[in-house]
């Protein structure tokens, strides 16, 4: 493999997993990525590693979730080691918060649900007096939960810091400041020339696109298809607090520093990151009814990100028949998937490793009909 | 903790004063100034300990922006101090560590 290098483009948290687990197996990789005015969702984002309800209309997504929380302590360990970068996993187990009876009986349906489709995902209904034994202090609207014990959290920004810096230890690039504008594949040579609006270019043998919002434009280029589309979360953060909540729920979560993050909304702008006074406060009534004492904890910022989003919520993974050696992966739950982003995904990207098994079902082609 | 104040008020007649209490210790100053510039003009230059480490802190921005300047006042955690003006008979204490939230169990 000694002449084989890899062009990843994007460096958010997929392009940045993927390219670390390419260069783990030994290829040289370049990661080109846009600057600081990027929309950028790995830097936005709320930080959960999940898998409770994951995959309830695509089992194979089921068990994609649940190998890659099973996995992520290994890559959590492996990065801290060579990088000194802690990306801060806890898994302590994760809760679901019902505000009826009925939320409740559709929860506890799709839970199972996913479970009669293989999906392997422990989880436990509670109701309120059990829950406040591990949420105390929960608001009276809450009426149960649902509990994962392989729930968890991690610090996204520190995850996406110490990939960088493994991708960089290990010998490989980063190279910011590239706004990719053009790829060429010459199929005689076997080999990719990607060009950047601003003249530069690069060869390799092999691309990935990771390129989050930009897969959209980009994917067609090399035969391939991702109409990705941006649906827009705003985010807020407290002040740091003591801890007082020791398991993520997944709108509302302390961080090992001790902020508390509220999170998110879902809203269809279009390509618009800020906030709106409105949503900001829907989310802290939200959070001030789950966690009524919050009500006294002060505010110190709110923000918007945009989530790459498929037509299905799925993720793309695909390598190109027209052009092989081009790859496309887009994903939602870039965090949650960064182990096997890393250990699955790179291994195939790069070419030391087959495809998945069943891994159809995550071709682009499912949304030919889609703009 | 320096008993020099770095910073001073301006000597003028005709300022209507007040008295806060700082860690149990009564100062007099001119009414309508923050309490940082009331601290700090008194010789205070630990406003409280850092989250991280202990390490004793002091505004730096006087602006609102870096929140180096917590404080408790009146028994509520964590105020900026640099944005909020003495009132009279005001209870002050050094921030210490993350502020903590009140959980009682609503059951
Ligand atoms: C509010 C919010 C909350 C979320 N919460 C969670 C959560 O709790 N858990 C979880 O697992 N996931 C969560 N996500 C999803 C997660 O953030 C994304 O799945 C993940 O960040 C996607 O990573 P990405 O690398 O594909 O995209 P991005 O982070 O958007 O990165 C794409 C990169 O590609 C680059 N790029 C684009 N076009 C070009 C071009 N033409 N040339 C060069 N570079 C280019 C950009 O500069 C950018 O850096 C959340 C997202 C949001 C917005
Ligand atoms: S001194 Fe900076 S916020 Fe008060």
């Amino acid at each position: 493999m000694g002449n084989q290098s890899l062009t990843v483009i994007g460096g958010g948290l997929v392009g940045a997993a993927i390219a670390y687990g390419a260069v783990r197996s030994g290829i040289h990789v370049r990661v080109l990525d846009q600057g600081d005015t990027a929309f950028r969702a790995s830097r936005g984002n709320f930080g959960l590693v999940w898998v409770q309800s994951k995959g309830h209309k695509l089992p194979r997504y089921a068990r994609w979730s649940r190998d890659a929380v099973t996995r992520w302590p290994a890559l959590q360990q492996e990065l801290l080691q060579l990088t000194g970068v802690d990306a801060g996993l806890q898994q302590p187990g994760g809760f679901w918060l019902g505000f009826s009876d009925a939320e409740m009986k559709a929860r506890c349906a799709l839970l199972e649900n996913v479970n009669q489709h293989g999906g392997e995902v422990p989880f436990e209904i509670m109701n309120r007096s059990k829950l406040v034994q591990y949420l105390p202090g929960i608001g009276q609207a809450v009426v149960g939960g649902s509990f994962c014990p392989m729930d968890g959290h991690a610090n996204p920004l520190m995850l996406l810091r110490a990939l960088h810096a493994g991708i960089i230890c290990r010998g490989s690039e980063v190279i910011s400041g590239v706004e990719v504008a053009r790829i060429r594949f010459d199929s005689e040579k076997q080999e990719f020339e990607t060009f950047s609006g601003d003249g530069r270019s690069w060869k390799s043998t092999r691309i990935v696109l990771a390129a989050g919002l930009g897969n959209a434009r980009l994917a067609p280029q090399l035969g391939l298809n991702a109409p990705v589309f941006p649906t827009r979360g705003q985010v807020l953060i407290t002040e740091r607090l003591k801890p007082f909540l020791r398991y993520p729920m997944n709108k509302l979560r302390q961080t090992l520093e001790g902020s508390v993050q509220v999170g998110s909304t879902s809203e269809d702008v279009g390509f618009n990151d800020g906030t709106s006074t409105e949503r900001i406060e829907w989310l802290a009534r939200r959070a001030v009814t789950t966690f009524p004492a919050l009500a006294y904890a002060r505010l110190v910022r709110a923000w918007g990100a945009l989530r790459p989003l498929t037509p299905d919520g799925y993720p793309i993974y695909q390598e190109s028949s027209s052009c092989p050696g081009a790859f496309i992966a887009t994903s939602h739950s870039g965090v949650s998937l960064a182990s096997v982003h890393c250990f699955v995904i790179g291994a195939w990207m790069s070419g030391m490793a087959e495809r998945p098994p069943d891994f159809g079902v995550f071709n682009g082609d499912r949304f030919a009909n889609s703009k | 903790m320096t008993t020099n104040a770095l910073f001073s008020i301006p000597e003028s007649s005709g300022h209507d004063m007040v008295t806060i209490a700082f860690e149990g210790r009564n100062l007099t100053v001119p009414a309508g100034i923050s309490v940082a510039a009331a601290l700090l003009s008194n010789g205070v230059s630990d406003f409280r300990s850092s989250v991280v480490g202990q390490a004793p802190r002091a505004p730096y921005c006087m602006m609102g922006a870096c929140f180096e300047c917590l404080v408790e006042i009146n028994e509520f955690p964590a105020r900026q101090s640099c944005l909020i003006s003495v009132q009279d008979g005001m209870r002050v204490r050094r921030q210490l560590g993350a502020s903590a939230i009140n959980i009682k169990d609503e059951l």
